[in-house]
């Protein structure tokens, strides 16, 4: 899939790709590849570095963007994998296990997009019903029991919005989860890989290190169903993106991210291992500043953290 | 509703204005439970001359500065006559001494900007250092989306100091009326001891449109009424708004 934006570079490239096949040994065309690959790089950097918001926002939405199968196929070793929330059903829009991450024990869980039609239409696009959200709530449950840090990967458009999810209680199960992740006493590292969707990302997202992938957004709101509510045209989206302030680099200014992981040149979709390694190095370094945190610590700072998330100001003052 | 007389929306019945006002804007004819401003809801529950007041004068910064969110901030503030969509304190209610938050659907849809956060959040900080129960009544659309990021954050913030809270052995008691959706469902509203509603509110995650609009499915007559959540499991009791005083006073005489 091509995002608009990037038809200079997909354009370029076919050309490098048409003229790599006819070339052979003339110096003619090797020049003229060469002369491309310079454009090539300098579109690259020039798209690149200029995204506005709502360009981010679909580059986190990508369809061949790295999503929680490929972290969790990389990084993992031995993953052991739990399901069901022990009421209703198991919810593959959200899976979680133990796993071995760079010789740390951590209960691991992510949203899962799914790789292929089948799959992402199984795992409903990462959106999970309320029993997702209770089997996550489970696996908060057992990573405190056992003393092993949550490793959450966040990729979500948002909790399911659906006539069985209100049957089910899908506002409850998030408030649980968010419960749930204020006292659980052990290190509750997050990363936003792509999409962070409003209170069903925020339910895998009350964390002592929040980590961003550069093009990954988190927010309150779509940026569509923002400009039909607020703007009442569904078609200013772009607009509402930006006036969110949805990006990596936003919420690090607001203090809701304590690091970006900058992605490959052209989006972490045209650089997957790349990408992957560098989430990886970011976790290592960060299980390792945890490990043997004390809990009463951890929890202190945790709350600290949230509790002065707000800006609010005495009338009297202003 | 303004003038002497009103129709009904519920019921397509002509009311007296002052009728409906008398009764806590609940349809004389057909118990149609009406939005409650704040203040009413503190004057229906609190004994008489017993509401303290807290944190008034907070309002918020607008962070994001967001186009248009001014003068949704200033016609809100002269509608309800209030800083933002919330009022808080103590009181007492039957002779028993709480923390009270009371949520107004007048003021930009009862949504969750960071002062509803931190009004609720220091509500219930308040009973925990007082050792207070806690009865918190919402109505609200959601998220205050003008206030982006600081309004889903405000999620977080409540929950984080609501689990203390409820370590704490006083009980939460949380009513839900029409309407409560959203950011305020899927945090403070729903982790509490005992939930009541109020008759026929509405109450979800996503509005009803929404969901129509997205998974084109229909919906059951009674979607996400206090009774469909009844049904569900999702809700304790159902209480009409005139009774609400003396069911508080019974439960909190259990619990205190
Ligand atoms: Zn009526």
């Amino acid at each position: 899939m091509m995002l608009d934006f990037e038809r200079p570079i997909l354009e370029l490239e076919q050309r490098i790709g048409e003229l790599r096949n006819l070339a052979g040994e003339s110096r003619e065309l090797q020049a003229e590849i060469a002369r491309l690959e310079d454009a090539l790089d300098g579109a690259k950097r020039r798209i690149f570095s200029n995204l506005t918001p709502y360009q981010r926002v679909q580059i986190a939405r990508h369809p061949e963007r790295p999503n929680f199968r490929s972290y969790r196929d990389a990084l993992a070793d031995d993953f052991y994998e739990l399901a069901g929330d022990r009421l209703h059903g198991d919810d593959t829009a959200v899976r979680g296990g133990f796993a071995q991450i760079f010789g740390h024990d951590v209960v691991l869980v992510g949203h899962d997009k799914g790789a292929d039609v089948e799959s992402r239409v199984a795992g409903n696009f990462g959106m999970a019903h309320p029993e997702g959200c209770r089997k996550v709530n489970r696996l908060y449950e057992l990573a405190g029991k056992f003393g092993l840090p949550l490793v959450l990967l966040v990729d979500t458009p948002g909790a399911f919005a659906g006539r069985q999810a209100e049957e089910r209680g899908q506002a409850w199960a998030i408030s649980a989860d968010l419960m749930a992740l204020a006292k659980v006493p052990v290190p509750v590292v997050s990363f936003i890989i792509g999409e962070g969707g409003s209170g069903g990302a925020l339910a895998m997202c009350v964390a002592d290190h929040v980590g961003m992938l550069e093009n990954s957004y988190l927010s309150v709101i779509a940026p569509e169903a923002c400009a039909s509510i607020i703007f009442r045209d569904p078609s200013r989206a772009a607009e509402a993106a930006a006036a969110l302030k949805l990006t990596a680099s936003d919420l690090k200014g607001h203090g809701v991210a304590d690091e970006i992981v900058p992605e490959p040149l052209g989006g972490a979709h045209r650089s997957p291992e790349k990408t992957i390694e560098r989430v990886g190095e970011s976790l290592e370094r960060v299980l390792e500043s945890f490990a043997g945190k004390n809990s009463e610590t951890l929890l202190r700072n945790r709350h600290d953290r949230y509790r002065s998330i707000g800006a609010h100001a005495e009338a009297w003052r202003i | 509703m303004d003038g002497v007389f009103t129709k009904c929306d519920s019921c397509n019945q002509p009311i007296y204005e002052k009728d409906l006002r008398a009764r806590f804007n609940v349809c004389p004819n057909c118990e149609h439970h009406y939005p409650l401003p704040a203040t009413d809801r503190i004057r229906l529950l609190s004994d008489s001359g017993t509401f303290r007041e807290r944190d008034y004068g907070l309002v918020t910064d607008d962070p994001l500065k967001f186009e248009g969110y001014g003068e949704r901030l200033a016609k809100a503030k002269k509608k309800s006559g209030l800083n933002d969509a919330v009022m808080s304190g103590t009181c007492e209610v039957g002779g028993h001494h709480i923390a009270l938050a009371a949520l107004d659907f007048r003021f930009i849809g009862g949504s969750m900007g960071s002062v509803v956060g931190e009004k609720v959040a220091r509500t219930i900080e308040l009973g925990l250092s007082e050792e207070l129960p806690l009865v918190i009544v919402s109505a609200s659309g959601g998220a205050r989306m003008f206030e982006g990021i600081y309004s889903l954050m405000q999620m977080a913030k409540t929950s984080v100091v609501l689990s203390r809270f409820m370590d704490g052995g006083k009980p939460y008691i949380s009513v839900l009326t029409d309407p409560t959706f959203g950011g305020v469902t899927a945090s403070f509203a729903t982790s509490a001891d005992i939930i009541i509603a109020e008759p026929g509110a509405r109450i979800g995650f996503a509005g009803a449109r929404v969901i129509e609009q997205t998974t084109k499915e229909s919906l059951p007559e009674g979607f996400q009424t206090s009774e469909f959540q009844k049904e569900h499991g999702m809700v304790d009791r159902i209480v009409h708004r005139l009774a609400l005083k003396g069911d508080l006073e019974r439960v909190l005489g259990f619990l205190s």
